[in-house]
């Protein structure tokens, strides 16, 4: 569609509606092999190297049943308070989509292996402090993910005009965890920033659990934002609108925000709001219609005959309840504690997905500021390079305590920081061992850094006019000029108090 | 021709049916199919004449329960023979016509 | 070919497989002779019976040539070493072709081997080829193949049963002394029945399912056909046991059926006909010869009394919902994207029609009537008074089997209620066609296991009739026990196998 959907003020919207949410996260579990055969899961391989029969839907294959993907959904289904099920069944969900070879998707319907949960969302408000609402969960299931399509041809290597497709398969039958939230009503003008709270808070969960990369970026955590309104004073709930394609935690904030404000103006006018799947678009920060609900879209739906029901015996469950790792918003306020730092600071070390790391490193006996410094700076942007998590950049806790330990003890700077860095993740051995193989100690000795005190004091006369009436603020260009000539080796603070020495 | 409980499985009816099976009936099948089907559905019927409200469905022939695998890999299947054996491929991939439908 | 020559292998073909196995293995005769007499009898009579869709010959003869590599190297041998056997057209084998006897998997050459297939390959039998069968097991004639029908080398103008006509057509022509089938609703039973041959449709779960081109998976099951008792069961041992890629295969105990077949004795055991499978609808010919095949186990020292399965009567109704539902589910994947047949990809067609125009080519009728039921029975509003409904039928079926077995050993009725048909007699009426199976279907329910034997032809038409014996479920050895007995005294009484009076091709 190309006309603009009108829109009413928030402020004006959630006056006149309050806004019922519901939310679908698909999460992409890090098992080793698929949720039904022992294909590797590996991200970014080959196109169609990671396929056998079964994840091709070739015929005479048969789907059995990942136990490590079992456990999983039930670890998810208890952080997130659930009852699991005595007994559960997979289901089939039939319809056809190049993307899935089958035809039909592996998944559960009737009988879902964890329900009736909830998670206590911590919301910040605008004015420092936190409501708590609780988002009740309808279901956790399990399900299969679909192969991968590229569209070639056309203008855009979008959809609509391709002339047509190409598809691999690699990613059919990576094993997919969906969670189902009751309707959440009475949140209000919040409704947004409970959408966003919710999705980063149930993300941290997850994360918790190491079950998961959930990388929203990457596709391994995916949310459907489900918005319908409800004229003030009533309870005549609304038709609701699936919003998809929502890639960031502040883009599920702005998602419910938009269609709020459209679904308002909808209504205002006296039209209808129409049932359909919407598609958040990055670049507006709006949402466009998608494909209509319609009564064709029949999923008969019927138990899978090809496996057997999962019924997961009393211990077993609480085998797995007592391997729980403590909540996290509960591990996060301790630490926030221990490490007394702000809500942005702390939400900072979260987002990166640091915690872990800090909290290694400052057990190996690093100063949190350090520590957070190093990994929320250098491994961090590192990490980001790599499109890889902070924890796979080659660098562990035990080799930051190194490093930060030669820096206290004035063998190398920041800036020769950086080259250890590069000589442990290359595998060279240990920090120390880096600094000696390399030859990376800081140049202390006063001789060959007069040389180059001197060196740069007779090559910048209009700075050294500038220091001598007692200007020291274009020292900087001095020290500049000695790192360069000793590529790096000398330290900073001596060769300051040499500046100074040698200026007399 | 109705079946006793009222359903019937008229042209317009197999029409959707086919639709939603992805089957490109001819005008001469659905007219054909829908006779032939009605009768079977007729015959079919018979299932509601049993007082079942309390009886379990059985799904499975035996009762087995939790049948899983070790989450280990094993070797995948060779691109190459698979890909052999496709109607069209381009770049590794499987080649498909165009998608009309959305995401 | 010199006259001695052909005696010989008219000699080898007629052989049972166990007589085979053991002059293989005895050196008296090699795999390389023995499965070379069956290829040429194929190139003899295949043109007019049409059980194989696919001969691989040379394939075969390098089993044929490994296995006897073996024996001259004094080798242990697996039990069916050098044994020919024609494998249903619905199981995969890696770089063979393999149909499911429908046009829209024409050419397909699996990237992998069945379960099944691995186990015939492990047990030391040479694989002929492919046998045909009805479009994906859906059918009780094999006319439903997309490459024509199977004929029955009894009558080359009726049908050889289905939908595993193939196989049981092979085994009555002599061209393969085993082969393998599957019995979705009867497809082993009946083509035997009408055939003058042996199959058995073992326990649901003992057999594995993976590389069986699935039509409903929840009745599906591979099983052996023979031209006798003893040779059924060695085939029937060697397809069976537990795999861990079937999630629904069996990881308890197996019977020794090859054990049981040998011990034929059924002095007092309890015997049951089935009250609701005999009477209306039995052709005479066929209620005459069961009711003599009653007389001889009584006997042979068993109690017969009558038992009544009242669900039974519900079985076809039943039947006819689950399977179209999980059929046509099972045959979704079958839409031109990743193999076999893709038509209308001419750049002006979208998926979406490309799919539909494929699978309007490549499936036949009797495939696109069931899965339309299919789509039907389990769109939402139907699925309560069509699928679920029928599934709890068949817990009442079963429970039915439960009470029956509380009061006897093994049950027993006609296989079939008709010898075979004329081609072409029931192929424009679904419902008629369906009736052949109203004996057969109840097992497949409820998941036990049931064979058919030869019991003699029909006085009106001189075609064979078949008995069906059930029995519990992992109860296979009964069954076995059980036909051996009537399988000996019956032979004894005719003074010669039922199937030397199949007329010569
Ligand atoms: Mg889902
Ligand atoms: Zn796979």
């Amino acid at each position: 569609m190309s006309n603009v959907d009108q829109k009413v003020p928030f402020t004006e919207a959630v006056e006149a509606f309050d806004p019922l949410l519901g939310f679908e996260v698909h999460v992409e579990l890090s098992t080793k092999s698929k949720m039904f055969c022992a294909c590797p899961t590996e991200f970014g391989a080959e196109p169609n190297t990671q396929v056998c029969p079964v994840c091709l839907g070739l015929p005479g294959s048969m789907p059995v049943v990942n136990q490590d993907a079992i456990e999983s959904t039930i670890k998810i289904g208890l952080a997130l308070n659930c009852k699991i099920a005595e007994s559960s069944r997979f289901a089939r969900k039939n319809y056809f989509y190049p993307d899935m070879p089958k035809d039909y998707q592996i998944s559960q319907y009737d009988e879902p292996i964890c329900y009736d949960g909830y998670l206590d969302v911590e919301v910040p408000l605008e004015d420092g402090t936190k409501k708590s609402v609780r988002v009740e969960i309808e279901r956790v299931h399990m399900e299969e993910d679909t192969g991968k399509l590229t569209h070639a041809g056309g203008a855009t290597g979008r959809i609509q005009g391709a002339d047509y497709s190409i598809v691999d398969y690699n990613r059919a039958g990576v094993p997919l965890i969906e969670i189902v939230t009751k309707v959440v009503p009475d949140t209000g003008a919040l409704a947004p920033e409970v959408g966003r709270a919710y999705v980063t808070q149930l993300r941290d969960l997850v994360r918790g659990l190491k079950v998961s990369d959930v990388r929203m970026e990457q596709g391994s955590l995916r949310c459907d934002a489900n918005v319908s309104l409800m004229p003030a004073g009533t309870s005549e709930w609304g038709t609701r609108t699936e919003t998809k394609n929502v890639n960031s935690f502040k883009s599920v904030e702005q998602a419910i925000r938009s269609e709020i404000e459209r679904q308002a103006a909808v209504l205002q006018s006296g039209g209808k709001v129409v049932q359909e799947t919407r598609h958040y678009q990055e670049t507006s920060g709006t949402t466009t219609s998608g494909r209509e609900k319609t009564d064709a879209e029949d999923y008969r739906y019927f138990p899978e005959p090809d496996l057997v029901p999962v019924e997961p015996s009393a211990e077993w469950i609480e085998e797995l309840r007592a391997g729980l790792p403590e909540a996290p918003a509960k591990r996060v306020a301790r630490l926030q504690e221990a490490w007394g730092l702000s809500d942005f600071d702390m939400q900072s070390v979260v987002n990166a997905g640091a915690l872990d790391v800090v909290e290694e490193t400052v057990a190996a006996g690093v100063d949190q500021a350090a520590a957070r410094k190093w990994w929320l700076g250098e491994l961090a942007r590192r990490a980001n390079e790599q499109g890889v998590e902070i924890d796979q950049v080659g660098v562990t806790p035990a080799d930051v305590a190194g490093i930060v330990a030669l820096i206290d003890e004035g063998k190398i700077n920041d800036k020769l920081a950086r080259e250890v860095i590069d000589g442990v993740a290359s595998g060279e051995g240990t920090p120390a061992e880096v600094v000696e193989a390399r030859g990376l100690g800081v140049v202390s000795d006063d001789g060959p850094l007069i040389e180059a005190i001197d060196q740069a004091l007779a090559d910048n006369p209009d700075v050294v006019e500038k220091l001598r009436e007692g200007n020291m603020q274009p020292v900087g260009v001095i020290i500049g000029a000695v790192m360069k000539a000793t590529r790096g080796q000398a330290d900073a603070g001596r060769a300051r108090e040499l500046i100074i020495e040698r200026l007399g | 021709m109705t079946s006793e409980t009222g359903n019937t499985l008229d042209v317009a009816a197999v029409a959707r049916l086919a639709e939603l099976a992805r089957i490109s009936l001819s005008d001469e099948e659905l007219q054909r199919y829908s006779g032939q089907l009605d009768q079977i559905l007729h015959s079919v019927d018979k299932v509601g004449e049993v007082a079942a409200d309390d009886v379990v469905p059985m799904s499975h022939p035996q009762p087995l329960v939790n049948v899983t695998r070790p989450d280990v890999n094993k070797p995948c299947v060779d691109r190459e023979e698979v890909l052999r054996q496709a109607p069209a491929v381009e770049d590794d991939r499987f080649r498909v016509p165009q998608i009309l439908g959305e995401e | 070919m010199s006259e001695s020559a052909i005696s010989l292998n008219t000699e080898l073909i007629k052989s049972s497989a166990s007589a085979l196995a053991a002059a293989i293995a005895h050196r008296e005769i090699s795999s390389r002779e023995v499965t070379d007499a069956h290829l040429d009898r194929i190139e003899q009579v295949d043109e007019q019976v049409h059980a194989f869709l696919h001969v691989d010959a040379e394939g075969a003869r390098a089993q044929a040539d490994a296995v006897d590599a073996k024996v001259a190297a004094g080798d242990e041998l697996p039990p069916l070493a050098g044994v020919p056997v024609g494998l249903k057209d619905v199981f995969t084998q890696r770089g063979i072709p393999t149909t499911a006897g429908s046009r829209i998997l024409e050419g397909w050459r699996p990237p992998y081997d069945a379960t099944v297939t691995t186990k015939l390959k492990g047990s030391g039998a040479v694989i002929l080829g492919k046998t045909n069968m009805d479009e994906f097991a859906m059918g009780s004639s094999t006319e439903h193949s997309g490459y024509g029908p199977t004929r029955n080398p009894w009558d080359l103008d009726r049908i050889p049963g289905g939908s595993g006509g193939g196989s049981a057509a092979a085994l009555a022509a002599f061209e393969a002394p085993l082969t393998v089938g599957t019995d979705t609703g009867g497809s082993i039973r009946q083509p035997a029945s009408v055939t003058g041959t042996v199959g058995t449709k073992p326990t649901y779960g003992s057999v594995s399912r993976f590389g069986l081109i699935a039509l409903a998976s929840s009745l599906d099951q591979g099983g052996p056909c023979g031209r006798n008792v003893a040779d059924t069961a060695l085939l029937h041992q060697a397809l069976a046991g537990h795999d861990e890629r079937d999630s629904t295969s069996w990881a308890g105990e197996y019977p020794d059926v090859v054990a049981a077949a040998a011990k034929r004795d059924v002095k007092g055991m309890k015997i049951g006909l089935v009250k609701e499978l005999s009477g209306e609808g039995y052709q005479a010919g066929v209620s005459q010869r069961f009711d003599e095949a009653v007389k001889v186990l009584t006997d042979l020292g068993a109690e017969v009394v009558e038992v009544s399965c009242p669900h039974f009567d519900y079985a076809l109704a039943a039947y006819y919902l689950i399977l179209p539902s999980e059929a046509s589910s099972n045959l979704a994947r079958f839409d031109g994207m990743r193999f076999g047949l893709r038509e209308g990809d001419d750049g002006n067609h979208t998926v979406e029609q490309v799919m539909g125009l494929t699978r309007d080519a490549g499936f036949g009728d009797e495939a696109k009537r069931r899965i339309i039921l299919g789509t039907y029975a389990l769109s939402s509003g139907y699925y309560d008074a069509y699928y679920g409904q029928a599934q709890k039928v068949r817990t009442l079926i079963a429970q039915d089997f439960a009470a029956a077995f509380d009061q006897v050993d093994v049950l027993v009725s006609p296989t079939a209620p008709t010898t075979a048909f004329k081609l072409g007699e029931k192929l424009d009426d679904p419902v008629a066609m369906y009736l052949n199976d109203v004996a057969t279907i109840p097992v497949n329910l409820a998941g036990n296991c049931a064979m058919s034997l030869p019991i003699g032809l029909a006085p009106e038409d001189g075609l064979p009739v078949g008995l069906q014996i059930m029995a519990p479920s992992f109860a296979d050895d009964r069954l076995y026990n059980v036909g051996g007995a009537v399988e000996s005294a019956l032979v004894d009484s005719w003074g010669h196998d039922l199937i030397s009076e199949v007329p010569a091709l």
